[in-house]
Parts: C-alpha cells; sequence; structure tokens
C-alpha cells in the first residue's frame, strides 16, 4: 500500500501515515523502539531551554531511524510565542516545517483560535510549511487552509486524554471541505480510534502519548501502524451503508425441507 | 558585566558574542538555536554579534515533545 498511496504534504511524499510524537517515553531506547514498531517517517520534537531537558538524544534517535523532524510550538500561549519558537527551530534544525501549537491554558491544552490564524499567517508568510494543531471547528480548519497552511490537524479531545474522536461529525465536515491533508491530531487512546480517524477520511494520523506511555510503548506502537493502515483500506474500500434490519448474505433459493 | 541566560543571571565579560554565551551553556552547539531580545540570531552570526548590558539570551534545542 506505501508505495501507490502515499501521504502527501506540501509536495513531499511519505509512505506512512502515521506521525508520532516524543513526548512522555520513560527512555531514549524505549522511544527508539517504539518508533521504529510504529514505522512513522516524521516525528515531532519540541524547543525548550538546553538546560531544562538534557541535550538533544531525541535527535540522535530520528537520525538513526531516517526519521524526518518536525519542531512544534508545543507551551506557546501567544502567536508571538510561536512566532519566535517556530523561528527557533527553523535555524537549530535546517528546517521550515513546523507544526503550530498555541494553546489557551494549560488544563485543557485547546488551541485559541485567534492567536492560532494569527500566527499561521505570519509563519506562511516567512515561507513556513504550516502544520496548524487546531480545534475540531470546520470553520476555523477551512480559514486556517485559506490562509496558506500545508495541512490541518484538527483535535479528536484533548491532548494526552485519551478519550478518542469526541466529534467525528465535524472530522468528517472538516474532510469534506478540506484540499489539504486532514491530519487528526490529539486525543486517541487505542488503535480503534486511530482506524476510526482514517475511515473518516482523515489522510493521517499524529499521536504520541496513546503510545509512549501505554503499558508496551513499541507493541501499542505497532497496533496503531496496523490501525492506520486498516483504516485508510477501509475508507479507500468504501463501507456499506448501515441499514434497520438485516440484509441476508446467504441466498433463499435452494432450502432443503421448507414447509 | 550582567546578562541573563534562559532567565537566569549570568555574569559574562564585555565583548562577549553569542557564540561565547552558547560555549558558556553547553558544549554541544548542533542542534541549538539562540534569539537575543526575542530575536533570532541565525548561527553564521552567532560569532559577530556581540552582547550588552542586560541583554536577554535563549539557547534552545530539541527535545522530546509532541
Amino acid at each position: 500500500m506505501p508505495e501507490t498511496d502515499p501521504l502527501v504534504i506540501a509536495g513531499e511524499s511519505f509512505g506512512s501515515r502515521l506521525i508520532m510524537g516524543t513526548g512522555g517515553v520513560p527512555s531514549m531506547s524505549v522511544l527508539e523502539e517504539a518508533l521504529t514498531a510504529s514505522g512513522t517517517e516524521l516525528t515531532t520534537v519540541a524547543m525548550r531551554r538546553v538546560d531544562a531537558g538534557g541535550r538533544g538524544s531525541v535527535l540522535d534517535v530520528l537520525g538513526r531511524c531516517g526519521i524526518r523532524v518536525l519542531p512544534n510550538t508545543a507551551g506557546c500561549f501567544t502567536a508571538g510565542e510561536a512566532v519566535l519558537t517556530a523561528k527557533l527551530a527553523r535555524d537549530a534544525l535546517e528546517t521550515n516545517w513546523v507544526k503550530l501549537e498555541v494553546i489557551a491554558d494549560e488544563r485543557t491544552l485547546l488551541p485559541d483560535p485567534i492567536e492560532l490564524a494569527d500566527a499561521a499567517e505570519q509563519l506562511v508568510d516567512d515561507g513556513f510549511v504550516v502544520l496548524p494543531y487546531t480545534n475540531d471547528d470546520p470553520v476555523l480548519a477551512r480559514r486556517l487552509e485559506q490562509t496558506g497552511c500545508a495541512a490541518v490537524m484538527p483535535l479528536g479531545s484533548p491532548i494526552g486524554s485519551g478519550l478518542g474522536i469526541r466529534n467525528p461529525h465535524n472530522i468528517e465536515l472538516i474532510v469534506e471541505r478540506a484540499e489539504v491533508p486532514v491530519i487528526l491530531d490529539a486525543g486517541l487512546g487505542t488503535a480503534s480510534d486511530a482506524a476510526l480517524a482514517m475511515e473518516l477520511g482523515c489522510d493521517a494520523v499524529l499521536l504520541a502519548t496513546a503510545v509512549t506511555r501505554a503499558q508496551s510503548p513499541s507493541l501499542m506502537a505497532t497496533a496503531m501502524r496496523h490501525a492506520v493502515e486498516a483504516g485508510r483500506l477501509a475508507r479507500l474500500a468504501g463501507r456499506i451503508p448501515k441499514r434497520r434490519y438485516a440484509q441476508a448474505s446467504s441466498p433463499w433459493q435452494g432450502l432443503s425441507s421448507r414447509g | 558585566m550582567k546578562i541573563t541566560v534562559n532567565g537566569a543571571e549570568h555574569e559574562t565579560d564585555e565583548g562577549c558574542s553569542v557564540a561565547g554565551v552558547v560555549a558558556a551553556v553547553t558544549a554541544q552547539p548542533a542542534g541549538v538555536a539562540v534569539a537575543l531580545n526575542d530575536q533570532v540570531v541565525p548561527r553564521a552570526d552567532w560569532k559577530t554579534t556581540i552582547v550588552c548590558e542586560a541583554d536577554r539570551v535563549e539557547v534552545l534545542t530539541a527535545v522530546q515533545g509532541g
């Protein structure tokens, strides 16, 4: 499937439709095992002060695995903070791709739509490939696309909550209208959530906590890889309509001993 | 003179460059970026950019996240 059905973002092709985060793992060796098992080709990192999180050995892991790095602006509350963080990431990591996060508060980690739209516009104007983490709001998603974002990444539910996709109807509405990739980002808890995202028509999923905080991160990474592939295939295959009553799958004709 | 590096007070010599500040906080400058008073200082300009009294320097790198 990957050879014939790539995920294309801003003209770049990816064989895997599973984008991973790296937060929450107990060790770099566990992270490396999980990323390898996931089959991911694109993975997020955060930007922090050099003395706050140790030296960036996460970059060493991504380098060894041949995975493209996607810096995020996690922890930013204003457009100004997010734009500066994106520019720092561009200089540090030599990529103009950014997962744009501008959150409203620490309790919900929900995106602040006003600041998000402002930051997206500034970064697009500055030549960034912007992948915004957004609310499951079809109107905001469309505005971000019109701004020039290379994808839209609606949440399934709050970051790290594992609540799955709380508003599948809105995700379908976003998918219907979008002409850029739709990447379900945040809130997924287990493999069926990832499969549902793909069945709803999302082009990819981005997840971290569901894998990194699972009892076995590498097993869950494997499960997620299969779920994303299965969900994608099911979407392409076209599911049957739901019916109120049964529809026999065996013929009625030719039954023996009737009456 | 006193400057602020990653939120903490830092004593440095007059004429110290951004490269000097980076060297003082990390031995591994690869994958690092610097903001001086909320403006990015591109890596190519680290040696020629001189810090001044009360400047705020942020030295960032990639960590696990997202």
